[in-house]
């Protein structure tokens, strides 16, 4: 092992051999530095206060040295220090990276084992359908309202300009309350059929200008299948002011079509028949499942039957005998004009996601709503 | 309704410039739509959807009046070709005079039917029709019967005016009355079925007996057979309610009852007799018999409308043009007269067959229709109101977070459940239908709680054994003879809290995952007192389930599901949870306050007690917090123990009591004295203290 020797020669080749015989000695007894015990007895061999290497050296070759010479030796001393040092320094991170290193090898876990999953509930198609046209009329400064499922025959007939024994009531497969006989027509209770009711009933509540978007359930006497239910849930619309013209329904309507179904959408309109809208119209949106071509790939897309087009939604300019039941609340019909629009929730979820089946969302099968996750 | 056409019987009255499948696209964009077309050349058919107010496009001439105008091309006349034959026929039989023979009609009931046409056809030989008819009718679907009847389908499915024929020589007492019936009468129907007649109906009638429902159907007993030689051609315009509720009564609707509900054409009772006549007489030979016989007993009011300019362009915008609008209505038969010294102010006259339009606002439908709904530029309306949003809205959306956080699904169920249900699970009187889609569903809900259940165990039954739903509505009660409507929330879980991974075991859903859940909701609200008590409702089990009381009210109760008393079959336990929206929502969402963190560190002292099983958590926890040490900032239970060494009927319980200050840190004495404290409480409870 190496040890220091005494100088007796205090030129610089003598030196240089000195030292180089010195540091090719640290290297060689760093390299064989193999656990932190080893790098402790290593450490304190060259940098104990007491007999360590580079004391001896500060000792045998400074304190030693000829006053001429002990300029360079100081100098050359101080670089064996550093050199010592960084070297004692660097063996020690190898000991601790060999070290760490192998605690994490042990620690290892398979990172393509699945994850442990807390449960998230997922929002029901429908409702998030129904949430979505909502939000998209709300940005566009339009109230929710919501008003009763059992309905009398007043607001889901008769204020809708549905009169008594008119056979626009044979479209809409009622379910009736019972025992309803003894009280006058108008006040028997049904479950409603369409969400609007509730224009009447907030017309009655609050004077024009009006936006309001009403999501609600609704019941028709429907036996379930594949494409019925006998509830399903409706957004009503209705703006009424002094200056609503065709153009606004039709301006809105597309403005949040393209917000629902994507900028490309188009809109088209044709005539249709509601008793409480004149005149009234259906609309339709380019379909959003083929982009309108009518095919997917080579095969005919079914949500649109080919045409390009899906039926989306009923609407119209408000019919004036609607008003003229609310006529007393401020919407004469001759000074103010309105709009209103009607669309099934279900259906366009059905549309959107491609279910086959509207039964499944009354079913609570969790791994159909999972999906929704 | 869903009705067949064939484009060539179109084309028979108007000549169009486009081919069948443009004008389908065409008579879709005015509002005849043409929702799918099959065949092709002559055979092609338009399956049509037509409007309940547009009875006069339920037929080929209609439809063809409508491409007139949306073309802009004539629309040719229907004459039959009559007169010359009956004058040959009758003179012929009377030697040089021409002999009339008015069939008399009597009409008792003016209002109910306003008008009554009849022509008599003798010597036809019955037959079948030619083929060119039964070619167009079978197009359509119509089965074909004999030339007479056939005649009178053709009539009806070109003009769209129902008539009816009857063997005239089966028709007693040579006269027709149109009456009420009486109490007491029958009339066996053409379908066959023996009808019972009341004074609530209309029926048509020869000297001795009914012999057809008015608008509705004919008599089997004076129908045409082959043995008919003779016929009378009945064609009346019947009042639109009568049909309808004649129609419901005896539960027949008919093409005939389809088109006199909704209003046929008033004036085309003679034109629609003429031409079945013409029909029989080309197919079966025969005579006219006199001229045609045409009782008005009442004529029908058609007011005219008054249109003005500045109201079509209030509605539709100021886009369209005078000449367009008055050239619109020109072409649908309407006829606008400018009022004297008015500019923009104009009398309509409506055609006969359009009883549809009654009102300015009908007039504007039209012009907006035939000006094509799609040419009018799409605008957003200015608005100046704010956003009001629904009272609860925050609350719901609050507690459908949450929930979903929770890992519950949302889920949707009928709103209709069984009287049993309803019984079972709500002390409230349920809403009946009264006319349900089964006896399943013959009340509306008064609990979601069925509708959960029922979700649940349809999941158990497809191999899902981990459940977790949650279904936020209202559900209904009767209250004297109003509907009362409350929303609620309810909860269902049955598996494991934690599933078994290669992690970690699973662990069975407890009473605490649900506790812990509602919890977790009833915290969302601010509240003075919220506490548990165990009178959850007896469909639950009563050592698993608890109510919660929110400032007294009952907000909440959970647990596990009784499958015995909800009389359910479930392979493995089912936890339920109820929130009773409208009394949780007395109370306003919890407020944030915010507290500075504590600057001063926190000392923990545990407690280990026996306790007898009487003594729940609840009362220690009240009897520690009862003391009133402001420093103590939490009190919790941290474990629990039974068995061993703890005695039957006891327990041993690990309590931490964590104490704090915001001023100060706490002194040793300070702790112990109030440790001392709660040691006290505690063994006033009858606790024994193991070891501190």
């Amino acid at each position: 092992m190496y040890s220091v020797a005494k100088l007796t020669d205090y030129s610089a080749a003598a030196l240089d051999a000195a030292v180089r015989e010195l540091l090719s000695a640290l290297d060689a007894e760093a390299a064989t530095v193999k656990s932190d015990a080893e790098w402790k007895a290593f450490r304190d061999r060259w940098m104990a206060r007491k007999n360590g290497v580079l004391t001896l050296v500060n000792d045998l070759w400074l304190k030693a040295a000829p006053k001429d010479a002990k300029r360079d030796i100081g100098q050359r001393v101080n670089e064996l220090k550093t050199q010592v040092e960084q070297t004692v320094e660097s063996t020690q991170q190898r000991m601790q990276g060999g070290a760490s290193s192998a605690r994490l090898a042990t620690d290892r876990v398979d990172i393509t084992l699945p994850g442990i999953r807390r449960p998230v509930g997922a929002e029901h198609p429908v409702i998030k359908t129904l949430n979505e046209i909502v939000g998209v009329f709300r940005n566009l400064g339009y109230s929710v309202q919501e008003g009763p499922v059992i309905e009398t025959d007043y607001y889901n007939f008769e204020a809708l300009n549905f009169p008594p024994n008119h056979p626009a009531r044979d479209t809409q497969d009622t379910l009736f309350v019972a025992k309803q006989g003894s009280k006058p027509a108008r006040e028997r209770l049904l479950l409603r059929t369409h969400t609007s009711p509730v224009q009447v009933r907030t017309m009655e509540a609050m004077k024009p200008p009006l936006r309001i978007v009403i999501p609600g359930k609704v019941h028709r006497n429907d036996p379930p299948d594949a494409s019925h239910s006998p509830m399903f849930h409706q957004v009503e619309g209705l703006a009424v002011d002094t200056n609503i013209t065709f153009g606004d329904l039709k301006g809105t309507l597309d403005h949040a079509m393209k917000a629902l179904f994507g900028s490309s959408v188009k809109t088209h309109f044709r005539p249709s028949f509601f008793p409480f809208t004149e005149p009234s119209a259906e609309m339709m949106v380019s379909c959003f499942i083929c982009g309108g071509s009518g095919k997917r790939g080579s095969e005919p897309c079914r949500p649109c039957k080919t045409t390009g087009w899906i039926e989306i939604l009923g609407c119209g300019m408000v019919d004036p005998n609607v008003f003229e039941f609310v006529k007393g609340n401020g919407y004469d019909p001759k000074k103010v004009s309105g709009f209103a629009f009607g669309m099934g929730a279900d259906r366009i979820a059905i549309l959107k996601y491609g279910v086959d089946d509207i039964q499944l969302f009354f079913q609570g099968d969790v791994r159909f709503l999972e999906q929704w996750r | 309704m869903n009705m067949k056409l064939s484009p060539t019987w179109i084309r028979d009255f108007v000549a169009l410039p486009v081919d069948d499948h443009r004008l389908a696209e065409d008579l879709t964009s005015i509002g005849i739509a043409v929702e799918g077309i099959s065949g092709g050349g002559d055979s092609t058919v338009f399956e049509m959807e037509i409007g309940t107010n547009r009875p006069d496009a339920m037929n080929h001439y209609g439809v063809a009046r409508e491409a007139s105008a949306f073309y802009d091309v004539p629309l040719k006349l229907i004459s039959p070709k009559l007169t010359s034959a009956a004058k040959a026929a009758s003179t012929a039989r009377s030697g040089g005079t021409i002999e009339v023979v008015p069939f008399p009609i009597t009409i008792e009931e003016a209002n109910l039917c306003p008008r009554f046409t009849a022509r008599v056809v003798r010597g036809v030989k019955i037959r079948p029709s030619p083929a060119n008819v039964v070619q167009r009718l079978g197009l359509l679907d119509q089965r074909p019967i004999n030339n007479a009847v056939d005649a009178t389908n053709y009539t009806l499915w070109e003009i769209g005016k129902p008539t009816h024929v009857f063997d005239l020589d089966l028709l007693e007492g040579g006269k027709i009355i149109v009456r009420r019936a009486r109490d007491g009468e029958t009339l066996k129907t053409l379908d066959g079925v023996e009808r019972k007649l009341t004074t609530e109906d209309l029926v048509v009638a020869d000297g001795r007996k009914p012999v057809g429902l008015a608008g509705v159907m004919g008599g089997f007993d004076t129908m045409i057979t082959d043995k008919t030689r003779n016929i009378l051609i009945e064609s009346a315009w019947w009042d639109p309610a009568m049909v309808r509720k004649m129609s419901r009564r005896h539960g027949i609707h008919t093409d005939a009852s389809h088109r006199f509900e909704r209003g046929a054409d008033y004036e085309s009772t003679v034109l629609s007799c003429d031409r079945v006549a013409e029909l029989i007489l080309q197919s079966g030979g025969g005579e006219l018999v006199g001229d045609v016989v045409d009782v008005v007993a009442k004529r029908i009011d058609q007011a005219p409308v008054a249109l003005h300019l500045a109201e079509v362009r209030r509605i539709l915008g100021e886009e369209l043009g005078t000449n367009e609008i008055l050239g619109i209505l020109k072409r649908l038969g309407f006829e606008s007269v400018p009022e004297p010294g008015e500019e923009a102010e104009f009398t309509v006259h409506i055609p006969s067959w359009r009883l549809d339009v009654e009102r300015e606002i009908d007039l504007i439908e039209e012009i907006a229709r035939l000006h094509g709904y799609d040419k009018f530029a799409n605008k957003l309306p200015a608005f100046s109101g704010a956003v009001i949003d629904q009272p609860d809205q925050a609350k719901d959306q609050k507690l459908r977070s949450l929930l979903l956080a929770l890992g519950y699904n949302e889920a949707v169920s009928l709103s209709f459940i069984s009287h049993e249900d309803a019984a079972k699970f709500s002390p409230m009187p349920a809403i009946e239908l009264a006319n349900p889609i089964s006896d399943e569903a013959s009340v509306m809900r008064n609990s979601i709680v069925p509708g959960i259940l029922g979700m649940v165990a349809y999941n158990l039954n497809r191999g899902s054994d981990n459940v977790r739903l949650f279904e936020a509505g209202p559900v209904w009660e009767a209250s004297g003879p109003k509907a009362m409507e409350l929303k609620r929330v309810c909860m269902g879980a049955t598996g494991s809290a934690v599933a078994a991974s290669v992690n970690q075991g699973a662990r069975p859903l407890s009473f605490f995952d649900l506790k812990g859940d509602m919890e977790t909701l009833l915290e969302a609200f601010e509240c003075d007192a919220l506490c548990y008590d165990s009178n959850a409702a007896e469909y639950y089990h009563p050592g698993r389930s608890a109510r919660a009381v929110m400032d007294g009210a009952t907000v909440a109760q959970f647990g596990q599901i009784d499958p015995e008393k909800a009389a359910r079959k479930l392979r493995q336990d089912v936890w339920l949870g109820e929130i009773f929206l409208d009394r949780l929502y007395t109370h306003s969402l919890r407020q944030v306050r915010y507290q500075a963190l504590p600057r001063y560190p926190a000392v923990e002292r545990d407690f280990s007690m026996v306790f007898g099983d009487a003594v729940g958590f609840e009362k220690i926890q009240q009897a520690v917090m009862g003391l009133g040490i402001a420093e103590l900032r939490s009190f919790v239970p941290v474990e629990i123990f039974r068995g061993g060494a703890v005695p039957a009927g006891k327990y041993s319980i690990l309590l931490r009591a964590t104490l704090q200050s915001g001023e100060r840190t706490l002194r040793e004495d300070e702790v112990a004295q109030w440790s001392g404290k709660i040691i006290n409480a505690l063994e006033g409870l009858g606790g024994m203290l193991r070891a501190s």
